[in-house]
């Protein structure tokens, strides 16, 4: 770490120990000087919270519930965008305690946290407005929290069916109001979820979302697994990420075991990860062009991200790029000639894009479907902290490569963010092409200054601890916090996903708006239901 | 809106000419690990190891692989013990010894409803390619439909959770007879890395019958392709020649 950071770290410290008194204890700083750890009274709980987020400006990154044998924890980590250290705000509860004070309401991108921790975990958040079934739906028995120690994960519960007739509660009571429910499953291709849209007929009010429909209680199945077991799971769960996903987890299994991975092997991971950028944005792009019927630029961007599946195959193997991260580096080296040829694969792709993107900025009946629609306004993306492309198009930054930067952005960041302000549907067709551009510099750029050496370490043995790593997905911010215990088995992971937390804010998206526009609005949010539910 | 339609008109055809002629272009598929000779038979049993789900059986001096237990992760493609690897996608097979009830009278044309049981993105992402150019599997008579209803076959994705099972069974009661039902993907025949467990009980034979299964994490769009081709009776499956998954009890 370069002076700066250090330095910052100080004045951090202190501040905590002079302005929050007796509400915290036992104030740690990491010996690397990029965590500041503290436990907090549980009912000084909201205070310090406020004094992080609003006088700290610090930002949310997760919430993560350990039932341990002493009792139940909490931590609360949060980061300061290009500046100062990590924070980790512990609440220790003894024995079977299990109330917390909720603080959604001074920081909303916790809400959904709360929510999930109250299903999971059984925890109580007092003055939450709204908890309940969430992760688990109405027939999940109460009192049973799957996430428990006790709680046996292997063993399949079939107790109930969901209640197809559930319905959100109306708030329209006008004569003609009606909720019109979609899913779990609807259209062609779509991911299980269900929505529900109150409306008055054309117009639609408000829309109510349902989720978890795909859990997999991935986490939960984490517990007790060997780390090479998890990654599989990690990798899989949203095979569209897997790269960020997989980076993010290894990154963390990293630290705890106090390694650095080869030079080689960081640029590598960047290459890797802004491949699967490019392709998944096309991706998006796709499902965009066609929830407007645009048949030729469909097939044009179709095409792209056929290519992109194609090069990644040719490249490394895998369509999606699965089995290349693994703890210590990655799992094989790349020739020079193989890195040409990815270089004039992706400049070529990048090229293809460049010219659809010019097209389609002068095709007017295009772009007026976007505009204007689904629009997030700044405050609202910085109040629930959205993540990731839809952030950025409402002109909130947030990427981890240059905020938080990790592995070789370090020496190699995007140029610039690719930041817009409208916060419509237009901004986000905007960043995606914005940030499919800067892969292609940036694969450039890593390629040209690819250091020798190994591409990994190994890494057998590692010891007990926790971390939390993290890495700029496609979609967003991903979290995942890892503690091992024992010989290399994992005993907690949580994974918070961008489409978990920009889900959170659809619903801000979605108000007030014709029908006809909402698949628009899902095609340009363009988040995944599978990455969301784990 | 002449731009668009000179644009159009003026690429060129990309679409697969497959099953018509083999297609042998690089990166359409992430290919398959087969069985391999050894000349040790250490170098076997390293192969097995290797492979984080046992899809991996070690013999004397060789090795056999069960497609449908693996998650392509590639471990056995590297290294000294490494399996042979064959880079084709025709890979569907039947599910069970029966024999597939006819599907003759849907010979020309056959719609598909998709259910997504609680797979990853990426198996979602590779059925939507059908749909494009360079694989348009409308020229052979497969279309997806967003009813029930309209739909003679059911292809399933994912190890169906338990919020899933509901929803599966009643789009499956609601499609009328003849049905058939084709599962997608390592999760939705074996559960794979994600059963069982205390949300996905085993995979999509545990709730309705399955005729053609597809394996692969996740199956590339022809190898997709080829299951529907098995099912119509235009293609052979790929015939097993390791045993079947054995059933997960429940
Ligand atoms: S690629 Fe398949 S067979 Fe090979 S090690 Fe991985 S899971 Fe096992």
């Amino acid at each position: 770490m370069n002076q700066q950071t250090h330095h910052a770290d100080d004045k951090m410290l202190v501040a905590m120990r002079e302005e929050l008194g007796n509400r915290v204890s036992g104030i740690l700083e990491s010996e690397s000087g990029l965590l500041l750890s503290a436990v907090c009274r549980v009912d000084a709980l909201p205070d310090v919270v406020a004094w992080v987020v609003e006088q700290r400006k610090y930002r949310f990154a997760t919430l993560v519930v350990q039932a341990l044998p002493s009792g139940d924890q909490l931590d609360y980590w949060f980061f300061k965008p290009d500046n100062g250290p990590w924070i980790k705000l512990s609440i220790r509860l003894a024995g079977d305690a299990r109330e917390v004070p909720s603080v959604s309401g001074l920081l909303h991108a916790i809400d959904w946290h709360e929510r999930q921790a109250e299903d999971l975990f059984g925890m109580v958040f007092t003055g939450h407005p709204k908890l309940g079934d969430f992760v688990l739906h109405e027939e999940w028995p109460e009192g049973v929290n799957p996430m428990r120690p006790e709680f046996d994960a292997l063993k399949p519960m079939v107790e109930k069916e969901v209640d197809p007739q559930w319905r959100p509660e109306k708030i329209l009571h006008t004569p003609g109001a009606f909720v019109m429910p979609i899913g779990p499953v609807y259209s062609d291709y779509a991911e299980s979820a269900q929505f529900f849209l109150e409306t008055v007929g054309e117009d639609v009010v408000r829309m109510v979302p349902r989720f978890f429909f795909k859990y997999r209680g991935v986490e939960k199945l984490a517990e007790g697994r060997s780390i090479k077991d998890v990654l599989l799971m990690v990798e899989r769960f949203s095979g569209t990420s897997a790269v960020a996903h997989a980076t993010a987890f290894c990154r963390a299994v990293e630290s705890i075991g106090r390694i650095s991975i080869p030079p080689r092997a960081e640029a590598l991971r960047l290459i890797a990860s802004e491949l699967e950028r490019i392709r998944h944005h096309f991706g998006l792009l796709s499902d965009i062009c066609h929830s407007t019927g645009m048949i030729v630029p469909s097939a044009d961007i179709d095409i792209m991200e056929e290519e992109a599946l194609r090069l990644s195959a040719q490249w490394a193997g895998h369509r999606y790029l699965y089995g290349l991260i693994t703890p210590g580096g990655i799992t094989r080296d790349f020739s020079q000639s193989e890195l040409t040829f990815l270089i004039a694969g992706i400049t070529g792709l990048g090229h293809d894009a460049q010219q659809l993107y010019e097209r389609l900025q002068f095709t007017s009946s295009f772009l007026d479907r976007f505009e204007g629609v689904g629009i997030v306004p700044k405050a609202n993306a910085q109040r629930l902290g959205l993540v990731g492309p839809v952030a950025r198009a409402s002109g909130f930054n947030t990427d981890l490569r240059i905020h938080a930067p990790y592995g070789f952005y370090r020496c190699c960041p995007p140029e610039a963010e690719a930041l817009e302000s409208e916060g419509d549907g237009y901004a986000r067709i905007r960043v995606l092409f914005a940030e499919v551009f800067s892969s292609v510099q940036l694969i450039n750029k890593a390629a040209a200054n690819l250091p020798v050496g190994a591409v990994s370490i190994p890494m057998d043995a590692v010891s007990a601890g926790e971390a939390l790593g993290c890495a700029e997905a496609p979609k967003g911010g991903a979290f995942h916090y890892v503690r091992i215990d024992g010989p290399g088995r994992v005993a907690r992971l949580q994974m918070t996903t961008p489409s978990f937390t920009n889900w959170h804010g659809f619903h801000l998206a979605a108000e007030n708006f014709a029908f006809q526009d909402f698949p628009i609005m899902m095609a340009s949010f363009g988040l995944s239901i599978a990455e969301s539910d784990r | 809106m002449l731009g668009w339609f000179l644009r159009g008109a003026s690429s060129r055809i990309r679409t697969t000419r497959y099953p018509h002629e083999g297609d042998s272009s690089t990166g359409i598929t992430p290919g398959r690990p087969v069985a391999t000779q050894f000349s040790h038979s250490r170098a076997a049993d390293t192969a097995a190891t290797a492979c984080p789900t046992g899809a991996i059986t070690a013999h004397e001096h060789s090795a056999e692989v069960d497609l449908s237990r693996c998650v392509h992760c590639m471990a056995c493609s590297r290294g000294e013990a490494a399996m042979k690897w064959q880079n084709d996608f025709n890979w569907a097979s039947l599910s069970g010894p029966q024999a597939l009830k006819t599907t003759q009278p849907f010979k020309k044309s056959l719609h598909i409803r998709l259910v997504d049981s609680g797979s990853c993105d990426a198996v979602i992402q590779e059925i939507k390619q059908l749909a494009k150019p360079y694989y348009n599997m409308h020229r052979l008579g497969f279309f997806i439909t967003p009813t029930p209803r309209h739909a003679d076959v059911l292809m399933i994705t994912g190890p169906v959770t338990s919020h899933m099972r509901l929803a599966l069974k009643k789009t499956y009661d609601a499609m009328p007879r003849p049905k058939w039902v084709i599962a997608v993907g390592n999760c939705a025949i074996s559960g794979c890395v994600f059963a069982p467990s205390f949300m996905a009980a085993s995979a999509v034979s545990s709730v309705i019958p399955v005729d053609v299964q597809v394996p692969g994490c996740p199956p590339p769009p022809l190898a997709i392709l080829h299951g529907l081709l098995v099912l119509t009776g235009r293609a052979p499956a790929m015939q097993p020649t390791t045993p079947p998954v054995t059933e997960v009890a429940s």
